[in-house]
């Protein structure tokens, strides 16, 4: 059993449904047990860091969370969930996060600009392609030209580049993939990324981290 | 680099889409999951589905149908016509729907807006602005009026005001269709399109006048928009989403070409 965790940070139910459509069992839940109990867990979510913080500790998830990834637990983060596994996040005028990975999740420059000059616009909402800079086997499959589906104004930036596991640019080259052990994590939607999205969540329901 | 989003756009009245697709073998598909499934496999980056039942009671018709779509396309997708509260927003949200888009009813009580962002994020909210070209004056400075019931109220406030204020209100995108340009087949409003885009910082969608692809490329360079609706040119067979995407990207143009 896959464990879905809810933690009050949106629609969680189309993660839900991407797992149950490649054919594996999934729950979403808020319940310790079930998460302890669970084979592998994925971390979802969207909304803001400082809410989705303050909802993990009233339901005690951010003990779970943790205490899943020392039981080495195959998990998966995703859009904010993977921002809340850093240790920090720039959002909501600084929350202190999970410290699964160490570093910050920062905020995109609003200034940035794109090669023909115009303002790039923020959030960074669309389909972007990822370098994968070190082969996982999550990612395995993954070519040059697939795209993921974003919508973020934040991204993950592991204070060690080991960690870095795939880059997409966006005015900069940001971690779209970071990981550390029996944890990966992507900044894109792979549940709302068609095919090549379809396949990572494949491959991670199929993961066994040495 | 991001790439712009090419969005086909499906009306739906009482569960049945009302410009059925003609297939190769001339048979019609009215139903809307069913087209959604082939403009998923099609290339579509998006889809926007936009229910024009007039009435209230058979609204959970469209709910039914956002659910059936949840299970079978993987990619984003919005729904927007006769959403007034932020239980509407829920209702559609919860069946499965990315993102729920506000048009009319904003216009006329703007809070629902930040209701709808503080509820469920800005990245849910999309706002659709219907906009007519006026003369110029004190009133509408950019000579762009906001309009609602198909264009024939004429709401008296600038079009430029409400997208700046509906950001401010936490409106995560703009979908910007032009009532002058809407089914001419002619091209997008270039002009509108440029001005707003430029003046917010969240992505705007392109709508109205698509007929052929150069018309997506011109709104894509020329308009600033990140992303374009389309409807009839897809819908009747005219283009096929990949030969769209194909001539974009020979302009210089980046979209997604693997699905």
């Amino acid at each position: 059993m896959i464990a879905i965790i809810d933690y009050d940070a949106g629609n969680l139910t189309s993660v839900a449904r991407a797992v149950s459509h490649i054919g594996f069992k999934c729950l979403v839940t808020n319940n310790i047990r079930e998460i302890a109990d669970a084979e592998r867990v994925i971390f979802p979510g969207v909304g803001a860091a400082g809410s989705a913080m303050e909802s993990l500790k009233r339901l005690g998830l951010d003990v779970a969370i943790t205490d899943a990834f020392n039981a080495g637990k195959p998990m998966l983060g995703i859009c904010l969930g993977t921002q809340i596994i850093m240790g920090y996040s720039e959002e909501d005028r600084g929350t202190p996060c999970l410290g699964v990975i160490s570093g910050k999740t920062r905020a995109f420059l609003t200034n940035m600009k794109s090669p023909d000059g115009s303002s790039l616009k923020i959030p960074h909402i669309g389909w972007n392609s990822v370098n994968v800079r070190t082969s996982h086997p999550v990612l395995s499959g993954i070519r040059e030209t697939d795209e993921f589906y974003f919508v973020h104004s934040f991204y993950p930036a592991p204070a060690d580049s080991a960690h870095v596991f795939g880059e997409t640019d966006y005015g900069i080259n940001f971690a779209s993939v970071v990981g550390f052990r029996n944890i990966i994590a992507t900044q894109f939607h792979p549940e709302k990324s068609g095919r090549p999205g379809l396949s990572l969540l494949k491959n991670f329901c199929e993961w066994k981290p040495c | 680099m991001l790439s712009k989003r090419i969005i086909p756009c499906l009306d739906v009245r009482e569960g049945k889409t009302t410009k059925g697709i003609k297939f190769q073998n001339n048979i019609d598909i009215g139903d809307p999951v069913e087209m959604a499934r082939f403009y998923y496999e099609a290339g579509a980056d998006e889809i926007v589905f936009y229910d024009i039942t007039a009435s209230h009671e058979k609204r959970d018709i469209m709910i039914e149908v956002v659910r059936r779509v949840a299970e079978t396309i993987f990619i984003p997708f919005s729904v927007g016509g006769g959403i007034r509260t932020v239980e509407d927003m829920r209702a559609v949200l919860l069946a499965g729907a990315e993102k729920i888009s506000v048009n009319s009813a904003a216009v006329k009580n703007p809070e629902i807006i930040s209701q709808g962002a503080k509820a469920f994020g800005s990245q849910c909210v999309v706002l659709g602005m219907d906009v007519k070209k006026v003369e110029k004056s004190e009133k509408i400075p950019s000579g762009y009026e906001m309009v609602i019931n198909g264009g024939r109220t004429y709401m008296g406030i600038d079009a430029l005001q409400w997208a700046i204020r509906a950001q401010e209100l936490g409106a995560g995108e703009i979908c910007l269709n032009s009532i002058d340009a809407d089914g001419t087949q002619e091209g997008y409003e270039l002009t509108l399109t440029a001005l707003i885009s430029q003046h917010v910082d969240i992505p705007v969608i392109a709508s109205g006048g698509a007929g052929k692809p150069e018309h997506l490329a011109d709104v894509l360079t020329k308009g600033k928009a990140d992303a374009a609706l389309i409807a009839s040119m897809t819908h009747y067979g005219t283009y096929t989403v990949r030969e769209i995407k194909s001539y974009l990207d020979a302009q210089g143009i980046k979209v997604r070409q693997n699905w």
